[in-house]
């Protein structure tokens, strides 16, 4: 019998005062410096990097993936993954391509990225939620199929010619610097925030990710919140393809390759537990960000693509290694 | 006091036996816990020794200790003459100290042989496993257990449940073990493979093995064990032999205290026919069931494990499809699909696995207790977390949780206490019938009978209750009738009255009065 | 459908013997030993890749890695052989595997030590290991010019009728069967997938056989750095880019179970060969070759719809005792 059990003996209260270090020290905090230091470090290093218009121009870096990652980020806390979501861009910019082809303008090319993202996405729902196979599996599955069509229907051939109001998606302005790419990422962080945050489904789906027996037994709709949640992210990477086939002003079946695993990387780094269960959208944000940021310095710096991705590979490692390595270090110290 | 006059006895039964292990002074902390705390456990050749103590105890972290899995902080452990560190389970295997869990010890993707020989198969002459050997091996093995109807080379997961624990003992034997740790065995089992279990350790008994029995069940105990040692708060607080000893004695020891556990005296108030069950039935689980629960009411099922009581009550609650039958809800038909319609026609069900399928560890208590009642404390699905603390504090100050903050993690918290949050989340969805599987199980006696005076409670506010149990006193004391299933069918529907436990269990093992 | 998963090898060899008989029903000479001998030969990578996967997989984790490893290994063994040439290519080959080995210990210690899942450890060392390529290639190419002869034809001589090549996949299978299901390490690796807790009391470093397990999975991604180099006469960069997910592809076809514990030597070998002989089939029948990618992603998923039918447990089933009595 501890002093609290006692002492709290019919009066439970709410919730107890945190000491302010423990807020000081969540992941978010911890991203939010990596953030500042890193722009730190890049606008020493490049005299270029402190101006509105590179500013600007550092956000395209990120904001197809961000858009991916936030529905992503929810798809993971439920315990599921979906690697397919790059194949999807690429499904969903050739049938749009295809359309072009066929004389659709933009209203009707939008229509088509979104719908393909949407079926793509219910399609791998229904076979892990349906056919209760391991997500894993069948959406690397899905990742061949879906490109494997995209390269069946456009060989090494390309779409050109998208029409110039389509093009505003991926280049255009709201007004200034500021483009239409990131007032979507905001509109879409702040929504998605809602979502997980905020709502029931949202607490359904961490209910799912921390005990999907328990949230069935509790009378939660297991299967049609992981179906919803694989729709919703398929519809996201249609969102994606939109945006990017605009930016890139064209289509290649290679559209879009190997974005599954820096959507990936942007979850994981943003705090979300690959296992399922926890995780925060601001997380996923800041990850969002500290990517682009990583990749823009380094681009400044000319310093190859290629090169790039060993930080966010290690960044990857380390910021999940370092609290593990912390923890170990004060159990040591105190046990 | 009396723990030195009972360790005076010790020497009166294993006199002419020095004790195969023995662990002196063994203590170990946890961050925050103490988990043992200077305890000492001597096992003798050829004696099954019961290790007795409430949940918390330190029966596991003992177990852990024996096995090589944890490090004690301090103490001495002796096998035979010669004192031991067991820094690896590895180690502790190669003592012959060999435990038999509940369903973790094996590996159904495995073959039987394997499983009898992973870690010491027997060598060719290029150091390769040599299954050939492996094989007649265990063929050897099980033979000299009586145990020649099992393959050596099946799949594990083709074998029942009493097979496995077969090719358990086949396993301790193979490596020649001196000492075997069986913990709750029989929690899975029924009778019939209890009464098999008990000729292996019978048969280990007579090979010379010494057993460490751990079961709560009394009744298996005084069936198998020669000695006792039990625990209480990480402390050894009495051992010697069963035979000197009298149950309440050991009861005594166990909770520090006298209890003859009393159930709440009430004055039933029962009123009309709230559910009606008629005819259902499924299609390997149960069949043609049929009874009325009635408002105030406290409707036992007692029945052996696999009885198809748990699967009958996951039916009622939607949980799984029937094949037969119908249900009404105060006169209103009820055919739930999910546990979701069957919560918001008014059934809800309490599960009998706490860990797997109650509570949501890695959530704080609060959202625990609002997850089936939502819809009531969000708006067009906006949370409100204002009605949710205030739902969560009602239901659980009501059962006297004890927690440091209703934001605490659930998973932080006793059995007692999460059987707590887990009851008062199904009772804050306001249901009209709440099913209870097994709600005492594996909880400390205190909880017990916080649960049970909050059924008396909810009886007498006009709720109906179904509760499934195994336990017989807790089934005669708080019902008020008692349905008895074997093999998923019904057996009879005895009025609560003077009802003789035996009358009970010779319905639930269909033995002919 | 118990016999399906007792038999998956099995129905597995069956459908590639379909698929050989069905292109050669049309075009008679795929199905000529020297013809199948070839896709053999052609695959032998992606079979001993799929091999070090298998592992890997069969203790719970994966190893998305092994694609990068490979290229950045070849690399290093292709500028080796560039600037010295009289470093004898056996050598070469053990220095392969020595620094594949190396990066997959790399990837085990933090499994292990540090308990990170390994999708997100291999997700990151993916990205660094092809990095880190560029870093010492700086971008450059080595080619054949650069390669010396016995560096290229090594594997092209002939053995007993066979490329050397065929022979490092043959000699790779030996290996692995002989490992896995004869040695107590390799029984080790299958008890750790099947149930961890229970290898904990079996006396299983449950955490040192995945770190085996990678490193296995880094030695034979070392070991294809140097035949994809040497096959290709090419290294740079972007070798094998993307290839990870073929190995999986072929685990995942040749019935391992991502889930663990389940999954034998034949059926890796059998998976990589499936889609070695889609792949080898298509331009025979004149089908494009950009079909391959779709084919093999239906295959993934006709193949884990199929193992998932198989596995499905049968519940416990109250009433037949009773029906019987």
């Amino acid at each position: 019998m501890t002093a609290t059990d006692l002492a709290t003996n019919r009066h439970v209260p709410d919730r107890l005062d945190k000491p302010l270090t423990s807020a000081l020290l969540s992941w978010e905090m911890l991203l939010v410096l990596v953030a500042v230091a890193i722009f730190i470090v890049n606008s020493l290093a490049s005299p270029y990097f402190l101006n509105a218009w590179s500013l600007s121009d550092l956000t395209f870096n990120f904001v197809e993936k961000g858009l991916i990652a936030l529905a992503m980020a929810l798809l993971i806390i439920s315990g599921e993954i979906d690697l397919s979501v790059a194949a999807i861009i690429a499904l969903a910019s050739t049938f749009m391509g295809m359309a072009l082809q066929a004389g659709a303008d933009t209203p009707v090319l939008v229509l088509i990225g979104l719908s393909v993202g949407l079926a793509c996405g219910a399609f791998n729902g229904f076979l892990v939620t349906r056919l209760g196979l391991p997500s894993i599996v069948v959406t690397i599955g899905t990742m061949s199929l879906f490109r494997g069509i995209a390269y069946i229907i456009l060989g090494d051939k390309a779409y050109r010619g998208y029409p110039s109001s389509f093009a505003f998606f991926g280049q255009g302005y709201v007004g200034w610097v500021i483009s239409f790419e990131i007032v979507l990422f905001a509109v879409m962080a702040a929504v998605f925030w809602l979502l997980l945050h905020r709502t029931s489904f949202g607490r359904t789906v961490f209910v799912i990710g921390n005990n999907p027996v328990a949230a069935a037994f509790s009378g939660v709709r297991v299967e049609r919140v992981k179906f919803i949640l694989f729709c919703l992210t398929g519809l996201m990477a249609g969102v994606a393809s939109i945006l990017l086939t605009s930016r890139l002003g064209s289509t290649r079946p290679s559209i879009a390759f190997g974005y599954e695993l820096e959507v990936v990387t942007m979850v994981v780094l943003g705090g979300v537990a690959i296992l399922g269960g926890s995780g925060s959208i601001i997380g996923v944000v800041l990850a969002a960000l500290i990517m682009g940021l990583v990749t823009f310095g380094l681009g400044l710096l000319n310093v190859p693509g290629i090169v790039m991705s060993i930080f966010t590979g290690l960044l990857l490692i380390i910021v999940i290694a370092l609290p593990i390595l912390w923890r170990r270090f004060r159990e040591a110290r105190s046990g | 006091m009396h723990t030195t006059a009972l360790r005076e006895k010790v020497t009166e039964d294993a006199a002419d036996a020095t004790p195969v292990l023995s662990l002196k002074g063994i203590s170990k902390s946890f961050p925050g816990v103490r988990a043992l705390n200077d305890v000492a456990l001597s096992l003798y050749p050829g004696y099954v020794t019961a290790l007795i103590g409430e949940n918390g105890a330190g029966k596991s972290t003992l177990v852990k200790i024996m096995t090589g899995i944890y490090q004690p902080d301090a103490g001495e452990i002796t096998i035979g003459d010669e004192t031991v560190t067991l820094p690896t389970a590895h180690a502790a295997f190669g003592y012959g100290i060999t435990a038999i869990h509940q369903e973790t010890v094996l590996f159904d993707e495995l073959g039987v042989a394997e499983n009898i020989f992973l870690g010491h198969a027997p060598r060719d002459r290029f150091g390769l496993i040599d299954w050939k050997a492996m094989r007649a091996n265990a063929r050897e093995v099980l033979d000299t257990m009586g145990a020649g109807h099992i393959d050596p080379d099946a799949r594990l997961r083709d074998l029942g449940i009493a097979n496995k624990h077969l090719v358990a003992v086949a396993r301790a034997m193979s490596i020649d073990a001196r000492i075997v740790i069986m913990d709750e065995p029989t929690a899975s089992l029924s009778a019939k493979e209890i009464g098999e279990l008990f000729h292996l350790i019978e048969f280990l008994k007579s090979e010379g093995k010494a057993i460490l029995f751990i079961s709560h069940k009394f009744e298996e105990i005084y069936r198998i064990a020669d000695r006792y040692t039990v625990f209480r708060d990480g402390e050894m607080v009495g051992e010697g032999a069963l035979a000197d000893t009298s149950q309440s004695e050991i009861v005594k020891l166990m909770v520090g205290r006298a209890v003859d556990h009393i159930f709440p005296e009430r004055t039933p108030q029962i009123g009309e026919p709230v559910l009606k069950v008629d005819g259902l039935s499924h299609p390997t689980e149960f069949d043609s069931i049929s009874f009325e629960l009635r408002r105030g009411e406290i409707l036992g099922f007692y029945g052996l494990v696999g009885a198809g009581r748990s699967e009958l009550m996951q039916a009622i609650a939607g949980l799984t499809r029937t094949s037969a039958g119908s249900m009404s809800l105060e006169d209103a038909p009820l055919n739930p699909k999910s546990a979701a319609d069957a919560i918001a026609s008014g059934i809800v069900y309490v599960p009998e696995e706490r860990g797997r399928q109650g509570v949501i560890t890695g959530l704080p208590i609060f959202q625990n207790v609002s997850l089936p009642s939502l819809s009531r404390t969000s708006r067009s699905g906006i949370l409100r977390l204002a009605e949710e603390f205030a739902l969560a504090r009602a239901y659980t100050e009501r059962l006297d949780l004890r927690a440091a903050s209703l934001s605490q993690d659930v998973g932080t918290l006793s059995g007692g206490n999460q059987q707590k949050v887990v009851i008062a989340k199904w009772l804050a969805t306001r249901p009209k019938v709440i099913i209870l599987d097994e709600p005492t199980k594996g909880i400390d006696i205190g909880s017990k009978a916080a649960v049970h005076g909050f059924m008396a409670e909810l009886v007498a506010e006009g709720l109906s209750v179904i509760m499934v149990s195994s336990e017989l006193p807790e089934i005669i004391g708080m019902s008020d009738r008692i349905v008895v299933m074997r093999e998923g069918r019904m057996v009879e529907i005895f009025d609560n009255k003077n009802l003789e436990p035996e009358t009970l269990v010779r319905a639930a093992a269909g033995i002919a009065a | 459908m118990k016999s399906l998963t007792k038999y998956r090898e099995l129905w597995l060899a069956a459908a590639i013997a379909l698929l050989v008989i069905a292109v050669a029903t049309r075009f008679p000479a795929f199905a000529t030993p020297a013809r199948l001998l070839a896709v053999f030969n052609d695959y032998t990578i992606l079979i001993i890749l799929a091999l070090g996967q298998m592992t890997v997989i069969l203790t719970r984790s994966i190893d998305l890695s092994m694609a990068s490893n490979l290229a950045f290994t070849g690399m290093v063994i292709a500028m080796t052989n560039a600037a010295y040439p009289a470093i004898p290519v056996p050598v070469l080959i053990v220095l392969a595997m020595v620094i594949g080995s190396l990066l997959g210990s790399f990837n085990g210690l933090l499994v292990w030590k540090l308990d990170i899942p390994p999708i997100v450890v291999t997700l990151g060392t993916l990205t660094v290991f092809r990095g880190a390529t560029f870093v010492v290639s700086g971008g450059a190419w080595v080619n054949a010019d650069a390669m010396s002869a016995a560096f290229i034809n090594l594997q092209r001589a002939s053995f007993l009728g066979l490329p050397v090549l065929s022979w490092f996949a043959i000699a790779a299978i030996a290996a692995f069967y002989v490992f896995l299901t004869r040695t107590p390490l390799g029984r080790s690796i299958y008890a750790a997938g099947v149930n961890p807790t229970a290898s904990v009391y079996a006396g299983i470093d449950v955490g040192r056989t995945k770190f085996v397990a990678f490193v296995i999975s880094g030695m034979m991604s070392g070991l294809c750095g140097y035949l994809w180099v040497s096959r290709y006469v090419i290294a740079s960069t972007e070798v094998a880019n993307g290839y990870e997910l073929q190995i999986v592809a072929a685990c995942v076809i040749g019935g391992i179970s991502i889930a663990g514990g389940i999954g034998s030597v034949a059926g890796a070998v059998l998976g990589a060969l499936f889609l070695g002989v889609i792949g080898s089939a298509l331009p025979v029948i004149n089908v494009s070759p950009f079909w391959q990618l779709a084919i093999s992603g239906a295959a993934i998923i006709l193949a884990v719809v199929l193992n998932a039918r198989g596995e499905r447990r049968q519940g416990r089933i109250i009433l037949r005792q009773a029906a019987a009595s």
